[in-house]
């Protein structure tokens, strides 16, 4: 093989960039934060681990509902209707952005564009 | 044939060392013009449109003119465009993928761009200009790399690659006049509603395009040992001849039609441009230095003697050039956006990050072009040596 | 060895099936699905149109623009070049440039005509969207999905009218009080008048007609025959901004 150093120096080089961040985070994990659930509601739009799971799914099909298909009510799968708003309806309960959704969102690294138009506080963007 | 480009002489790295340093500015100013919104822009709420989709007007005519040596070379067996066919098929590459560039730096929400493929839809013109310019890319990309392979090893090309060339040659009509049809169809634009749009964008490329080869060709004699030979720089110039004089007449084909009918709606565009309206008229002085040149261009293009000096053509091929780019890449677009719908008079200027942005899009089409023209000719050298 | 690859293909095969149908069935067990409807309240109809009655306008009143422009958050911005308009006072040589001349009616010369997007029965916007951002809906509005557009313009281009805004710059820098009844917008996305469509969803008329004390702004179906805006224009002649390019404009002037 020629140049049998520089190739194999090289190829170390590269591995050890690719796994920097692997071995420079090790050990050091952070904590999966603990989510602040609206105390005087016990019941969301559908189940809870549905909503933790495909809550953004949810949202999807409602905005195409409410923008494309004129339709404004959601009939979830018990029969109870709500208003499909995420400013006037999932911010009713959760009434802290910051608290419910960030904290997921920041330590996934998800950065959801939503909030570039809606609005999170009544009255103030 | 992909390391070909790592080897050069000292001019060769100088000048992509230069050309890197342009796209760099261009991608800060990107950057800027990403984070900041299009605001950056000279553009506004009456002239959406500004110096991105004229500059990518302008580039589909320089891909499109690749044709005019494909054809005469694949249909009419004309040989002496066998040397210089990779040139043509490389230029409309690099020039495709400018146009690919300047359509995303203009987009608002330039992440969505998937958006258009995700939710196809046919009635939009700006969906086939994608199509077709997608398709224009592949098409050239493979067929110059297949043909310069075989070139390389001293084959004929293999024959799947013939009706890929054929079908190349109707494809470079389509893709100027898909482009046209982007304007030509927008009611209450009266400067681009004229059927003849796509004919004028035609005639422009196929004098501009070839222009730019010409002068491609001239300065790689000089600074290379490649010789496109002087029968095909003299049948390019009768093309660019040909193409100059057919596009003044297009052009005052249009100014009749628009003068005598005395439709306001699509005078108030040619007065705006030329006299300017309501006191306003920022491309008056280009639009009659762009008129002077294609006049003049054409006067020094038919005279044989001077069509025959490779300076004296070199300069009119310039001529040809500028005139064409003033035309196309800065009236064309801003033009039919002045006046407004509502008749207002907002006039447009490019700014500084908007230009730089550009001149990084070009600083990567010239790059890319010149990584595939080392490629072409040091397996050309290496196939005649 | 032939024979048991054959084997393995088969069996990795249906288990991918099976591994695939999985979330169907559970999906069937789950009993019923949910369901999206419209609001009870919802005004329908089937072609959406406005009657503005020209002398009816105050000269100095800007109530429609204050108040759709309040409701739907659209930002006020100095810099005429990356202005944003749903509504907005023309003169009479600009809302109808073929049709001016120079006796005009003095009444007429500077009065304000209020123009907005003409809900057009063809709409040439919606034809050039490469990404269906922009549609019709079957009520005759043409409504812009933001989610989806990718500010290319194009609409801009093709509108007849100049209805259409882009956000050239962040809106919400504009903006110093918000109303919580209808997004902003972000850098980047085109938007124009929607007619209410948010208002018509829950029963309620567009907020400029609303607004507007001295009625001069009408708002209803063109299909139903006791509609405000059908009696108005059974009786009245009105005028329309460029019929001659056959987008169907819906908004209609008397003047």
């Amino acid at each position: 093989m020629y140049d049998s150093g520089k190739i194999i120096a090289g190829l170390v080089i590269f591995i050890i960039l690719i796994t920097f961040p692997f071995w420079y985070n090790h050990g050091k994990a952070s904590i999966a934060p603990d989510r602040v659930l609206p105390k005087d509601q016990k019941e969301c739009v559908e189940e809870i681990s549905y909503m933790t799971s495909s809550h953004m799914q949810l949202l999807n099909d409602w905005r195409t509902s409410v923008v494309r298909d004129t339709n404004r009510i959601y009939k979830n799968k018990k029969g109870k209707t709500f208003s499909m708003s995420l400013t006037n309806t999932c911010l009713d309960c959760h009434s802290s952005k910051a608290d419910f959704c960030d904290k997921c969102h920041n330590y996934l690294a998800v950065v959801p564009y939503c909030w570039e138009c809606h609005l999170t506080e009544k009255g103030n963007p | 044939m992909l390391e070909k480009p790592l080897f050069g002489s000292k001019k060769y790295y100088a000048w992509m060392t230069l050309l890197m340093v342009v796209i760099g500015v261009g991608v800060i100013s990107y950057l800027y013009q990403f984070i900041v919104g299009l605001g950056t822009t000279g553009m506004s709420r009456d002239v959406s449109w500004g110096f991105y989709i004229a500059q990518l007007t302008f580039l589909v005519g320089v891909a499109a003119s690749a044709v005019m040596v494909v054809l005469p070379y694949y249909l009419h067996n004309y040989k002496e465009f066998g040397r210089i066919t990779i040139l043509g098929e490389f230029l409309a590459v690099s020039a495709i993928l400018m146009c690919m560039l300047f359509v995303t730096v203009d987009l608002g929400k330039p992440l969505r761009l998937l958006n258009m493929f995700r939710y196809p839809t046919p009635n939009s013109i700006l969906f086939w200009d994608v199509i077709v310019l997608t398709g224009y890319l592949l098409l050239n990309i493979v067929i110059g790399w297949i043909t310069l392979s075989a070139e390389k090893q001293g084959v004929k090309p293999p024959g799947w690659i013939k009706p890929l060339i054929y079908l190349s040659i109707p494809w470079a009509v389509s893709i100027h006049t898909v482009t046209a049809f982007l304007y030509a169809g927008l009611p209450g634009r009266g400067y681009w509603l004229t059927a003849i749009l796509a004919p004028r964008f035609l005639a422009s490329a196929f004098a501009g395009g070839p222009a730019i080869l010409i002068l491609l060709s001239l300065l790689l004699k000089k600074f290379t040992k490649f010789d496109a030979g002087t029968n095909a720089i003299q049948t390019l110039a009768k093309i660019v001849t040909y193409a100059a004089i057919i596009n003044i007449f297009f052009f005052f084909l249009e100014v009749f039609t628009v003068f005598y009918s005395q439709i306001p709606e699509h005078m108030d565009h040619f007065k705006y441009l030329f006299f300017g309206l309501h006191g306003k008229g920022f491309l008056i002085p280009f639009m009659w230095f762009s008129i002077t040149l294609g006049f003049a261009a054409i006067a020094m293009l038919i005279t044989p003697s001077v069509r025959k000096n490779e300076k004296l053509l070199a300069l009119a091929c310039v001529l040809v050039f500028i005139s064409i780019w003033i035309d196309k890449g800065l009236a064309l677009i801003s033009a039919g956006f002045i006046p407004s719908p509502l008749h207002h008079v907002t006039e447009y200027v490019p700014t500084i990050p908007e230009l730089l942005i550009s001149l990084g899009i070009y600083g990567i089409g010239l790059a890319t072009l010149t990584v595939l023209y080392k490629i072409a000719l040091s397996v050309k050298e290496e196939a005649e040596a | 060895m032939e024979s048991s690859r054959r084997k393995f293909l088969k069996i990795a095969g249906l288990s991918v099936l099976g591994l695939g149908a999985k979330p169907v069935i559970e999906s069937f067990a789950q009993g019923i699905e949910p369901t999206y409807s419209t609001d009870k309240k919802a005004l329908k109809g089937k072609k959406w149109a406005m009657v503005i009655d020209v002398d009816k306008c105050k000269d100095d009143c800007e109530d429609c623009i204050a108040a759709c422009h309040r409701g739907h958050n659209v930002p006020k911005i100095d810099n005429v070049k990356h202005e944003i308009k749903w509504i907005w006072h023309e003169e009479f040589k600009n809302a109808f440039p073929a049709q001016e001349y120079d006796n005009l009616a003095e009444r007429l010369e500077h009065k304000p005509f209020m123009v907005l997007c003409n809900h057009c029965t063809n709409p040439p916007c919606v034809r050039v969207c490469p990404t269906k951002a922009t549609f019709k809906r079957e009520d005759g509005i043409v409504l812009m999905d933001f989610h989806r557009c990718i500010g290319c313009r194009f609409c801009m281009a093709a509108c007849p009218y100049g209805s259409r805004s882009f956000n050239w710059f962040d809106p919400r820098k504009y903006l110093e009080v918000t109303s919580p009844d209808f997004p902003t917008r972000s850098k980047g996305v085109v938007e124009k008048c929607n007619f209410c469509a948010e208002r018509l969803a829950i029963g309620k008329i567009p907020l400029c007609v609303e607004a507007c004390k001295e009625e001069a702004l009408v708002f209803g179906d063109l299909e139903d025959p006791n509609s405000p805006v059908k009696k108005i224009l059974k009786e009245r002649y009105a005028i329309r901004r460029k019929p001659s390019l056959g987008t169907g404009p819906n908004i209609f002037y008397v003047i």
